[in-house]
């Protein structure tokens, strides 16, 4: 963890801790479950993890963008089954080439991301509302496109679901883990090295305040929506890579997976402090508790969920005891 | 003398029905410090505002080096040379002080910020002002007083020809003014120009070379600090130049000292607020609090009332010591209080006059056992009828009542509960002489019942007329409790406001 923070603005302080509480548990947990499980730890389980979990990841670090302004968004899961399912159409009905689908689809996620932005900034409307509005209208639009699932027989899709990276001798890598890899150091980059990234923080902290130092706060939220947008559109076409097919019945319940990976990873909900790196360890300890279930074999996926809710809420606390003991400086 | 960085020539600006500024005129000079005086409500902020862009100006024009300038926004202020530090600091908790000093114009190379560059340069300029921070630390672990001085260092390096600090004092503690005052001097020296803001007479006169003086949104006169006596300030900002005010009849002072206070509070204080203070107020006692507007009254009579919490001291209510963690406490301890802003903060100007007056005695009793409504009309006629409310409608929406008679609605709110402590904040601010008249009698009357009152007023002859004892409040500070004996004037409380001392 502490070689992020050697040049950066980054350094080890509070805000660190919870991240390093995310990894401590995340390494715990490994080991534990590589203790009991016979195979458990194992590379490959490990890089599965990036595998099953690579559009979740992605889709998580476009909302930690939007938390760390402070908002949230709940379209992204119906932003990605939208982009999943216009990818397929075109791909499918129209016959379209991939090369043209791809960016359209990528567009069409960004221009959605931009619509509530704008909304949510310029008629001052509660980000909850707005995105719930855009989540109704994505979800809508995936049903009006097609009703049934439509598979994807388009060979550039059957090839990069079959391609694997040798990694070593038994470990293999697939292209969606490279691009959430890449999506993560990107994001990174971005906020600690670009002027939107620290306007994103610093609209996190305080929006009047970055008004009153002049920072452009309409473009920086705006642009937050956008990056979200995106992710979600990715996030839906890397879905649509792993699974070679699209529904408007995917991915749903999505964004509260995403917003719970968010906050796992310490990103404060009210905004302003975190980390995608956070995100992603939180992203990864939702795939490990996921992963340890599926080795245990006799318990029902459900635990999966019991286990988030007792997380959250712990993190959460966490969260809170670490803000009271800032604000009591 | 050199020529004025920055003139205003006949300034005014209205708002609906009130004039803010009325053809003000303010000159400010390079390397000066110029505290801008004045009450609450003298006009001082509309004209930090019409500086800084936030409001346009009705007429006249503002001159920057000479040229007529039209600012249009804090933005476009900020690249004329016009820096504005608030009271609040308008600065992100959440990142370095390095970072808050660049935000927005960090230096970059290939599109990638230059964090070494940052904290290099940030530690440079905190180190030409004396400000001993890492620029590494989170700025909302800093205090308060650090905050306002890393915002200075933003200001003044973005732009150095005018800086206005609003009221940077008011949550710092003496060592902190201190520090800020150094770096202010320096600034000074340098060439730049500070027009300061401070209800605090004390700083005023330590810091500030030149003062210009506001009441009621005029001019009342530019000063050379050294020239200007407290007490002639005091009279600018006040408007009463000690002439001779008319005498009235004073209470003689009785026995009822002798019995159990209402309210005890021993160092009872809030930071940032109001510092510590004692008070007692016996049963039939009627105590005036007199201060300058921004004194701190309001936050004493909030904090006997639980409205604000204290962090320091203890209260006893009716003997008893009573932890004030809210007004239902105190109300339950029979402790009712009338704020200073009856539309806002009491009347409810939608429901009628009727249930405004109930409304205390329901939320005592609780919501499970309402009122009769024969037992409610008898009350609100009977309360009507006292106070002597016009029109004497019970069922007339309380927002078409002339202002006095919104305030006697009020009071009957609180008396229907039959207080033991009565907290009557400006209650005779804005209404006729008329119902201004009737009031005091009122209060007059019910201390007579023996009830004990806390009375807040800006008219020191009110607070004569009707009070047994005068506590002196002063930059936040209870410096001064007098008996109103026959030989205690309007000008004799200004002296101790002015001046901080008995004479």
């Amino acid at each position: 963890m502490t070689t992020l923070g050697m040049r950066g603005p980054v350094r080890i302080r509070r805000e660190h801790a919870a991240v390093l509480v995310t990894f401590g548990l995340l390494v715990a947990m490994f080991a534990a479950g590589s203790i009991v499980y016979p195979g458990f730890g194992s590379g490959q389980v490990v890089v599965d993890l990036f595998i099953d979990n690579g559009f979740l990841l992605v889709i998580a670090i476009g909302m930690t963008f939007v938390i760390l302004t402070g908002g949230i968004d709940l379209s992204v899961g119906a932003v990605a089954a939208l982009s999943a399912m216009l990818c397929a159409f075109l791909l499918e009905q129209w016959h379209w080439p991939v090369a043209a689908v791809l960016p359209l689809v990528l567009l069409v996620g960004i221009g959605f991301g931009f619509g509530m932005g704008y909304v949510i900034h310029h008629f001052e409307i509660q980000p909850f509302i707005a995105t719930l509005a855009g989540m109704f209208l994505a979800r809508g639009l995936c049903f009006v496109i097609s009703i049934d699932q439509i598979s994807i027989t388009n060979p550039f899709f059957t090839e990069w679901a079959q391609t694997r990276i040798p990694l070593g001798e038994e470990t293999n890598l697939t292209p969606t883990v490279l691009i959430g890899l890449a999506v993560l150091a990107g994001a990174f980059w971005t906020l600690h090295y670009t002027r939107f990234g620290r306007a994103v923080y610093a609209i996190g902290g305080s929006a009047q305040s970055a008004l009153l130092m002049g920072l452009p706060v309409a473009r920086t939220r705006i642009g937050a929506y956008m990056v979200s947008g995106l992710c979600s559109s990715l996030g839906g076409l890397l879905f649509a890579f792993y699974t070679i097919s699209a529904s408007g019945l995917h991915e749903v319940g999505t964004e509260l997976d995403a917003i719970a990976a968010v906050v796992i990873g310490g990103t404060l909900l009210t905004g302003g402090s975190g980390y995608v790196v956070g995100t992603a360890l939180g992203v990864m300890l939702l795939g490990t508790i996921q992963t340890m279930l599926r080795f245990q074999g006799t318990l029902s996926s459900w635990w999966t969920r019991i286990a988030i809710g007792v997380l959250l809420l712990l993190f959460i606390l966490l969260q809170r005891l670490l803000g009271s003991s800032r604000t009591r400086r | 003398m050199p020529g004025a960085v920055l003139e205003m020539i006949g300034v005014s600006k209205g708002f609906p029905g009130v004039r803010a500024l009325a053809d003000v005129d303010f000159r400010l000079f390079p390397g000066e410090i110029h505290a801008l005086m004045g009450e609450n409500g003298a006009g001082k902020s509309t004209l930090i505002k019409v500086l800084t862009g936030v409001h346009a100006a009705d007429a006249g024009e503002v001159r920057l080096g000479g040229d007529r300038v039209s600012v249009t926004g804090p933005q476009h202020a900020q690249t004329l040379g016009i820096s504005t530090v608030y009271q609040e600091v308008n600065l992100c908790p959440n990142l370095t002080v390095a970072e808050n000093v660049f935000i927005g114009r960090e230096p970059s190379k290939a599109g990638a910020i230059r964090w070494r560059e940052i904290r290099r340069r940030a530690a440079e300029l905190l180190t030409r002002f004396h400000v001993d921070v890492d620029p590494g630390v989170r700025l909302g672990a800093c205090s308060l007083a650090i905050q306002q001085l890393v915002a200075i260092v933003r200001a003044v390096d973005i732009s150095a020809k005018v800086l206005i600090l609003d009221e940077p004092t008011s949550s710092l503690d003496r060592d902190e003014v201190e520090q800020l005052f150094t770096v202010m001097r320096r600034l000074r020296d340098d060439g730049v120009a500070i027009l300061f803001v401070s209800h605090f007479l004390d700083q005023v006169y330590e810091v500030s070379d030149r003062m210009t003086v506001l009441r009621n949104g005029r001019l009342v006169g530019e000063f050379p600090t050294a020239d200007l006596s407290r007490i002639d300030l005091v009279g600018h900002m006040t408007g009463r130049m000690l002439s001779t005010l008319e005498q009235l009849h004073v209470p003689e002072e009785t026995a009822r000292v002798q019995a159990e206070p209402v309210l005890k509070a021993q160092g009872v204080g809030r930071r940032g607020s109001i510092a510590p203070f004692d008070l007692e107020i016996h049963p039939g006692e009627v105590v005036g609090l007199a201060g300058l507007l921004g004194s701190g009254r309001t936050e004493a009579v909030r904090l006997m009332f639980g409205a604000d919490v204290a962090d320091s001291g203890t209260v006893a209510l009716g003997g008893k010591p009573v932890s004030l963690r809210g007004p239902n406490i105190a109300i339950d301890h029979g402790v009712a209080f009338c704020p200073e802003n009856r539309k806002s903060e009491g009347l409810i100007e939608d429901l009628t006059v009727g249930e405004n007056i109930v409304l205390a005695l329901q939320a005592a009793n609780g919501w499970l056992r309402p009122l009769s409504q024969a037992k409610r009309q008898e009350l609100v006629g009977r309360y009507m009828t006292a106070l002597r409310i016009n029109p004497a409608d019970p069922d007339m929406p309380a927002r078409n009542l002339s202002g006095g008679n919104q305030q006697k609605v009020l009071l009957a709110r609180w008396l229907i509960t039959q207080p033991k402590l009565l907290i009557l904040d400006e209650p005779t601010r804005g209404i006729d002489v008329g119902a201004k008249a009737e009031i005091q009698k009122l209060v007059v009357s019910l201390a007579e019942d023996g009830v004990a009152v806390l009375f807040v007023s800006a008219e020191l002859e009110e607070v004569l007329r009707i009070s047994h004892k005068i506590e002196v409040l002063r930059d936040r500070r209870l410096i001064a409790e007098i008996g109103n004996i026959g030989s205690v004037t309007p000008e004799g409380i200004l002296e101790i406001i002015a001046n901080g001392t008995t004479s």
